[in-house]
């Protein structure tokens, strides 16, 4: 019992990162149809940056770890997000009205040259940064078995909430929010009638790289070490968390980030580690099979 | 006139460079040090500098280039509709070149070998052509049938003995088997999800590989793979208890080289047949039936054609060749590990496919001799390497979208004298 | 002339949601005739093909074919079974071509079935036996002959994206009697045609009909058309039937007149 909740806790302190991925993805597909296979490379430059960050912060500014990670935090998410709107700008918006997989295959492109970028330029070698966050808090004791419940954790998930709420808000409050909903249904009437559309798109992918930026920066504290391979698994668990939750769906992509997480962390705890990826995708294909559109996904009638 | 463009220019000129210093200052203006004690910075802002100035005058030179040359980039003709004959001499010419390539004066070992290795991309890139190609189907894990067919003959190999001639065709039909096997619970999904189940798969393929120490060796790999042999001519010094060797039976002087150049032939024959296949099944009711598909699959169904196995029979045909492919990598290699079979092999495959022109069969040789020759002699550059193999990727999409040869002629006319 | 009832439909339910697009339906069609369905944009006609080509599963209800040899229940089979071994055959209203193919491989995808059977699934025809090559000489006749009756015999090779609309239109008519069908489902064939295009089609509609002796239903709102054309004419509102008859029959249904042809008044003086 005290095992399984301790592993629930991991499970979806996980699950709250590639939540986080996974809102990239599904945004990306929702407006434009595309897989954003740079994106998995977005949250990795976003780990690099937030690592960077941190450190000019705290060289500059003392020892204050609080007013250090802040720095990380926005300096992170306005870095990573130009990023994010970069990539969009070069490889993608010239191929609006390419051929379905032009678009893709620069995506895989770009995601090469983003990974092999950062390897020449902070080396290949793993970057160790020392726990920030220590302790926490012991939830309960039993069996010789305490299950513990970190102040990383807690801020990871709390951070993780306040971010949806925003986004959530976003998306169903704000006229950009408003705007988005419409180029996603209809891009083409979205813009006759008066939409923006390139600036709609760009707005997408930059609110995806913040998003992604967080996580980042949530895995640099959480796991202490990053290098510039962590974006392809990351970014095709987050994608696939997408394609579970039901892509194109805030909430499905959130659910599937945590249900991801879940199944890692219990599949780890108590079968095999190395079996972990080979779980997840066996429950996306399960799912696949008897919710085509995903969990949260809205099932579509062909139009024929 | 010239002062009004010489502004704007001057104006993207010098927001490309600011952009390009903010996307550099962090990844490039400051390097993470793990010395011993602790992580700690160095900077480098020349870098910085460089960067952005090399960005700003870019932009400049574009926005410049672009109000006084008609387009942006020189267009390709489209070669394949001027000429429809030359698509065929071309065709002919690079299949007889390549036949007496190891002949020539230029051809030394590491040519040979790089050509090999060319052409195992060109066999599967055709075999990946017919799944995405004509019949549509996004695949991101073709790797896996690839990694399938090298397994199942070096474990037939090691384990029953098998020699490769015999090997080669269960190879392709154990790929062929795990393509069905995949293929029917997941192609009734629509196009992307397809892509990310497949893509799954491949990661699947390759855990397995890495992790069932008991059958595949894990990590370590399996080496000592046997080479094949010519009609039982062997391709060794010594020739082994009752068997003889190939430079015996000529009366050549042993050469490492006959090895190699034994081994180019074999793939050549295979790919050449991989390509016989498709150009003949695309004339056949199957092969129109799988381009149909990709065109409308509702209206495929209101003809009555089953889309399930249609699509199945182009994902298993697919699986076949990339099971040939992987059973000649193993031989040729002699040792193979699940390292060889990682996505980013798939997605070699997939951009040769796209980038040579969705269907196109001289497309994906042009495109394997970019992606893969190219590169192979740029070794040197080893850590450069990847980096211009996907900037690569990038620009030629944004060059030709629809890919280098992008043309189709029809596979049956009615008024012949058309050509 | 023998015209017996070929596609009966029964009590046909076909709900999205909360919303009935086809309510509680039966109808007749007969062989050798041209039945029109008609009605206001929404009724309910496109959803009522796609029950009965199999798109769409109807919640309730029954669609049978007959056939020389028995009845055929439509709702039981899988579209692609429907145009294969129930042979009903259709156009869409948004065409729906190869449109990178030929027009003539258009024509030879429409006859895979057969094609399959005498290649011996492709096998023959990859070792290329003569079988096969009959097979494919006995298709390219039948497509030969549909191209000459929609006047496209000079466009076989072009690519089918590449015609005009009209060419496109009538292209989709003839792959759909490549398949053979004893029903031919069009759904609006007339939409985009000029008045010139309009009468050619109604050439080659009572053409089919005449002299390969299967039955056609149309959707159709081209009052030139429905009224100059067809056998029987079934009216849908809101997804039900609210009349049926002869041509001149519904032309004076109130009930119809009130519904729907109020507005097509005009189209009817000039006749």
């Amino acid at each position: 019992m005290e095992y399984f909740i301790q592993q629930l806790i991991n499970g979806l302190t996980l699950g709250a990162i590639y939540g986080l991925i996974a809102i990239g993805y599904t945004m990306v597909y929702g407006i434009i149809r595309m897989i954003n296979f740079a994106h998995g490379e977005i949250y990795m430059l976003g780990a690099f940056i937030s690592l960077i960050a941190f450190l000019v912060a705290t060289t500059l500014g003392g020892a204050s770890v609080a007013f250090g990670l802040l720095i990380a935090l926005v300096s992170t998410m306005i870095l990573t997000a130009l990023w994010g709107w970069a990539v969009e700008r070069l490889a993608y918006r010239p191929l609006r009205n390419a051929p379905k997989l032009a678009p893709l295959i620069s995506a895989i492109g770009m995601s090469i040259v983003l990974q092999n970028f950062s390897q020449l330029s902070q080396g290949a070698r793993v970057k160790p940064l020392p726990p920030l966050f220590k302790g926490g808090i012991e939830l309960m004791h039993g069996n010789g078995f305490s299950v513990n419940l970190s102040y990383l954790q807690m801020v990871i998930m709390a951070l993780t909430v306040v971010l949806m709420a925003v986004f959530t808000w976003v998306i169903t409050r704000t006229s950009l929010g408003r705007a988005q909903r419409a180029t996603e249904q209809d891009m083409k009437m979205a813009a006759l009638l008066g939409v923006n559309t390139d600036r709609i798109i760009s707005a997408t992918f930059i609110m995806g790289a913040t998003l992604a930026a967080v996580a980042g920066l949530m895995v640099t504290l959480y796991y202490g070490v990053i290098d510039f391979y962590i974006g392809f698994l990351a970014g095709i668990k987050a994608f696939t968390a997408a394609v579970l939750g039901g892509i194109g769906s805030l909430p499905g992509a959130m659910l599937g980030g945590l249900l991801i997480g879940l199944i890692e962390a219990f599949w780890s705890g108590y079968f095999s580690i190395e079996y972990k990826d080979v779980a997840v995708f066996a429950i996306l294909v399960l799912v696949l099979l008897f919710r085509p559109t995903g969990l949260l996904g809205r099932p579509e009638v062909e139009k024929i | 006139m010239a002062g009004v463009n010489m502004t704007a220019a001057l104006r993207d000129g010098v927001i490309g460079a600011v952009v390009a210093a903010a996307l550099a200052l962090p990844m490039l203006g400051f390097r993470l040090v793990d010395s011993s004690q602790a992580l700690t910075l160095s900077t480098r802002f020349d870098w910085v500098a460089w960067a952005a100035l090399a960005v700003g005058l870019g932009r400049f030179a574009l926005a410049l280039l672009r109000d006084t040359l008609p387009g942006r980039l020189p267009a390709l003709p489209d070669w394949g509709a001027r000429f429809p004959k030359m698509r065929l001499y071309v065709g002919w010419g690079m299949a007889g070149f390549a036949f007496v390539l190891p002949f020539l004066p230029i051809a030394d070992r590491a040519l040979v070998d790089k050509a090999t290795m060319v052409l195992i991309y060109v066999m599967l890139g055709w075999g990946l052509n017919i799944v995405v190609g004509l019949a549509g189907l996004l695949d991101l894990g073709f790797v896996a049938f690839y990694a399938v067919g090298a397994y199942s003959y070096a474990l037939l190999a090691t384990k029953l003995d098998l020699s490769f001639w015999v090997s080669l065709p269960l190879a392709g039909v154990f790929a062929a088997g795990f393509g069905i096997m995949l293929g029917f619970p997941v192609l009734r999904l629509r196009g992307d999800y397809l892509a990310i189940v497949t893509l799954g798969f491949g990661e699947i393929i390759r855990v397995i590989l890495q992790n069932w120490q008991d059958f595949t060796n894990g990590p370590a790999g399996i080496g000592a793979i046997p080479r094949p042999s010519l009609f039982g001519l062997v391709f060794t010094a010594n020739a082994p208890e009752g068997k003889t060797t190939f430079a015996d039976y000529f009366g050549l002087d042993f050469s490492g080289n006959h090895r190699v150049i034994f081994l180019y032939f074999i793939i050549l024959v295979l790919a050449l047949l991989t390509n016989l296949f498709t150009l003949r099944i695309r004339r056949l009711p199957i092969g129109r039936a799988w381009e149909a598909l990709r065109e409308d699959e509702i209206a495929c169904r209101s003809l009555g054609l089953n889309p399930t196995t249609i699509k199945l029979s182009a994902f298993a045909t697919g699986a076949m060749f990339a099971g040939f492919a992987g059973s000649f990598f193993a031989t040729r290699q002699g040792f193979i590990s699940p390292e060889s079979f990682t996505f980013i092999e798939s997605a070699v495959i997939l951009a040769i496919v796209v980038l040579g022109g969705m269907g196109s069969q001289i497309g994906v040789v042009l495109a394997a001799l970019l992606l893969v020759g190219l590169p192979e002699w740029f070794r040197e550059l080893q850590q450069y390497r990847m980096l211009a193999f996907g900037g690569a990727m990038v620009l030629i999409m944004l060059w030709k979208p629809s890919g280098l040869l992008a043309h189709r002629s029809p596979t049956i006319r009615l008024n012949q004298e058309a050509g | 002339m023998m015209r017996s009832k070929l596609l009966e439909v029964e009590h046909v339910t076909m709900r999205f949601g909360g919303l009935f697009a086809v309510n509680d339906l039966s109808f007749s069609a007969a062989n050798r005739s041209i039945t029109a369905i008609i009605g206001p944009n929404g009724a309910g006609k496109t959803t009522l093909f796609n029950c009965i080509t199999g798109f769409y599963k109807p919640q309730i209800g029954r669609l049978t074919l007959h056939h020389d040899d028995g009845p055929v229940l439509l709702e039981r089979l899988d579209d692609y079974d429907i145009a294969k071994k129930a042979r009903v055959g259709r156009t869409f209203q948004n065409i729906r071509l190869f449109a990178r193919m030929s027009v003539l491989e258009n024509l030879i995808v429409a006859q895979h079935n057969t094609l399959m059977r005498a290649s011996a699934l492709s096998l023959a025809g990859l070792l290329g036996l003569a079988r096969y090559g009959k097979a494919e000489k006995l298709a390219v006749d039948k497509a030969r002959y549909w191209l000459n009756k929609v006047d496209l015999l000079d466009h076989a090779d072009a690519d089918a994206g590449s015609l005009p609309y009209g060419s496109q239109r009538r292209l989709e008519i003839a792959r759909a009697m490549c398949t053979d069908p004893l029903l031919l489902c069009l759904d609006e064939p007339a939409a985009g045609l000029n008045p010139r295009e309009s009468l050619e089609l109604n050439t080659l509609l009572t053409g089919i009909r005449d002299e390969h002796g299967i039955g056609l239903l149309l959707i159709e709102h081209d009052m030139s058309v429905v009224m100059g054309i067809s056998d029987w004419v079934v009216v849908l509102d809101y997804g039900r039937k609210i009349a049926e008859g002869t041509p001149v029959e519904i032309r004076n249904d109130p009930a119809v007149i009130r519904a729907y042809l109020g507005e097509a008044d005009d189209e009817d003086e000039d006749r």
